[in-house]
């Protein structure tokens, strides 16, 4: 049953630095990424731990395509099942959150404990003497399908796969680090929304590993003369390129102190803000990390963006389409005035970002670009072809290519 | 006067009131649709509020939105960088709002809900339905003149398409 892959795709030359256009529409291409990537070595994120905090409670979600329920079973453990009945594999839970002792399926009332263990079947014994299931079904048998999940830092993660290192190991030591940094303090949610994007899903993790645009598409800084004096900044992938930070560190207290105090360059024919508060915020870390943005291979994204921090999840729908869901969140020692802060920040990231809108729209524009090209391939070397990490400077496409030497690595392409 | 219709919260409020509230919710969605969008803050107070937010989070009393301006400073902001700074396709909407209704009043300060559909037009030509949603606005009322003090426009979905740059 095994695809060749070679067959569906060639990889041109030059490693991880030339992508072919056709893996951004191919069905047969997005088909063959379910099954090795979002079902492969890797972990999903599927949620925080924190909305699902009582036995019972549960959310559903995807992994890739794939519907998942993620849920606290009654001894208070995680668990993350396929949401797909073991009779005729209809849903099983249809609310994106609620509140079950056990898991029920509406269509013919097969019932599951909160491991997904088939507990009872109706009619199993048939009605009258008649009908019922053969002598020989087993109900241990016929289980939905449990996946093995790692709860770190309050976020849920969960794998198909039966190799995959655990979940700190895979990611690596300085990709926990970041994660401890942003979400170890604790999450309070203010806030969820999703952007539906005409494109590839890997268009969009593209983009989020793209710190050669940042200053080029998005205008927002440049228009209004939003510039820190001087700022160190680099880029860490983990080993192998599978996931990234792209982060730019204040060089001096003294530097992000005269940023606050609104030392906004405003040049003369340039434009500047009418309320400049929109742009202020603390020293939330002692390191002097004023941004931050952590993509966890393949869709999961960890953003500090001055004090707006956000999750995000980029979910394939189909060859051409994808939906990226965001979290927005503060921590619980945040007082009301940060909480304000934040909440002023949010309007840099999302679908309505002054900062990030762009996002939104470029992966169309090349998903319509490039519609009758598919032999043709895309150019990634800025910053050379491989994926040796730098230290210094943004003007690199390094994590894009980590990115591809993941997707080369799980695909077999 | 509602004649014995069961409501849920409505109140009655005089009709010149009414008459002045429905053309400042009536004059606001022709300035966005016919791209006067630099006459958007007139709209509202000196001190105001505008907020996008989808109806779960609004619901669950979660405060993030999609877009949050909290003085008429950040209302100029987001147009002038709509116009020079920010980069997207051009379209344009068309507000279809109705069922405007009164829920509260405090001196002069009314508490209206109004439902709203936009249409998005895209340069091409593709139109589909963008948002639906209801605005929930706080609307001072003195003399002759109608202002938003807040509005809060309440998306029944949770998805945006794409991107999100002119206001509803
Ligand atoms: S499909 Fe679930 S019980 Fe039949
Ligand atoms: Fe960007």
């Amino acid at each position: 049953m095994a695809t060749d892959i070679k067959n569906l795709v060639t990889w041109p030359d030059d490693g991880v630095s030339r992508i072919p256009i056709q893996i951004y529409t191919d069905p047969d291409i997005y088909g063959e990424e379910q099954q090795r990537i979002f079902r492969g070595p890797i972990w999903s994120f599927v949620g925080m731990a924190d909305e699902i905090a009582k036995p019972g409670d549960y959310q559903t979600t995807y992994i890739g395509d794939t519907p998942v329920i993620v849920l606290r079973d009654l001894e208070g453990e995680m668990q993350v099942i396929v949401n797909r009945c073991a009779h005729r594999g209809n849903l099983v839970c249809i609310a994106k959150e609620g509140h079950a002792e056990e898991l029920t399926c509406v269509y013919h009332n097969w019932r599951y404990d909160l491991q997904g263990n088939l507990k009872s079947v109706a009619f199993g014994k048939g009605v009258g003497k008649q009908g019922g299931m053969p002598d020989d079904f087993n109900r241990e048998e016929h289980g939905m399908q449990r996946l093995k999940c790692e709860v770190y830092a309050g976020l849920v993660f969960a794998t198909f796969s039966d190799e995959v290192a655990p979940l700190t190991e895979w990611l690596g030591e300085e990709m926990v680090e970041n994660i401890d940094r942003v979400v170890g303090r604790g999450m309070v949610l203010l806030g969820t929304y999703s952007q539906y994007m005409p494109n590839n899903w890997k268009l969009y993790m593209e983009n989020v590993r793209d710190s050669y645009h940042a200053s080029i598409l998005h205008m927002f800084q440049a228009t209004f003369r939003i510039n820190r004096l001087s700022m160190k900044g680099g880029i860490k992938l983990s080993d192998g390129g599978w996931h990234h930070i792209s982060y730019s560190i204040a060089e001096t207290d003294k530097e992000e102190a005269e940023y606050d105090s609104k030392k906004l360059r405003a040049v003369k024919d340039g434009y500047t803000l009418a309320d400049p508060t929109l742009v202020k915020g603390w020293r939330e870390f002692d390191c002097g990390t004023t941004l931050a943005i952590q993509s966890v291979y393949p869709n999961f994204v960890v953003q500090q963006i001055s004090n707006s921090l956000a999750l995000r999840l980029c979910l394939p729908k189909g060859p051409e389409e994808c939906e990226l869901m965001w979290w927005v969140f503060g921590v619980p020692e945040d007082t009301e005035e940060k909480r304000k802060i934040r909440i002023k920040q949010s309007n840099m990231i999302g679908p309505g970002g002054v900062i990030s809108m762009e996002d939104g729209v470029v992966g169309g524009w090349i998903q319509r670009g490039t519609k009758r090209d598919q032999d043709k391939s895309t150019v990634v070397q800025m910053g050379g072809r491989g994926i040796e990490p730098s230290a210094e400077g943004r003007a690199t496409e390094v994590s894009i290519r980590g990115f591809w030497q993941g997707y080369r690595d799980c695909m077999g392409v | 006067m509602h004649g014995g219709l069961i409501v849920d919260g409505s109140i009655s409020a005089p009709g010149d009131v009414r008459q002045l509230i429905s053309d400042l919710i009536i004059e606001y969605a022709h300035a966005i649709d016919d791209d006067r969008l630099e006459s958007w803050t007139d709209f509202f107070t000196d001190e105001c509020s505008y907020r996008i937010i989808n109806r779960e989070n609004h619901d669950k009393g979660r405060v993030v939105g999609i877009m949050d301006c909290s003085s008429k400073g950040m209302l100029q902001d987001r147009i002038l960088a709509l116009r020079e700074a920010n980069v997207f396709e051009p379209h344009t909407y068309r507000h279809i709002v109705s069922g405007t209704r009164v829920v509260g009043q405090e001196g002069d300060v009314f508490n209206v809900e109004t439902s709203f559909l936009v249409v998005r037009t895209m340069q091409e030509g593709d139109m589909a339905v963008f948002c639906t949603g209801k605005y929930i606005d706080e609307i001072v009322v003195a003399g002759s003149t109608a202002r938003f003090i807040s509005r809060i426009v309440v998306c029944d979905s949770n998805r945006i398409d794409t991107l999100i740059v002119i206001p509803i």
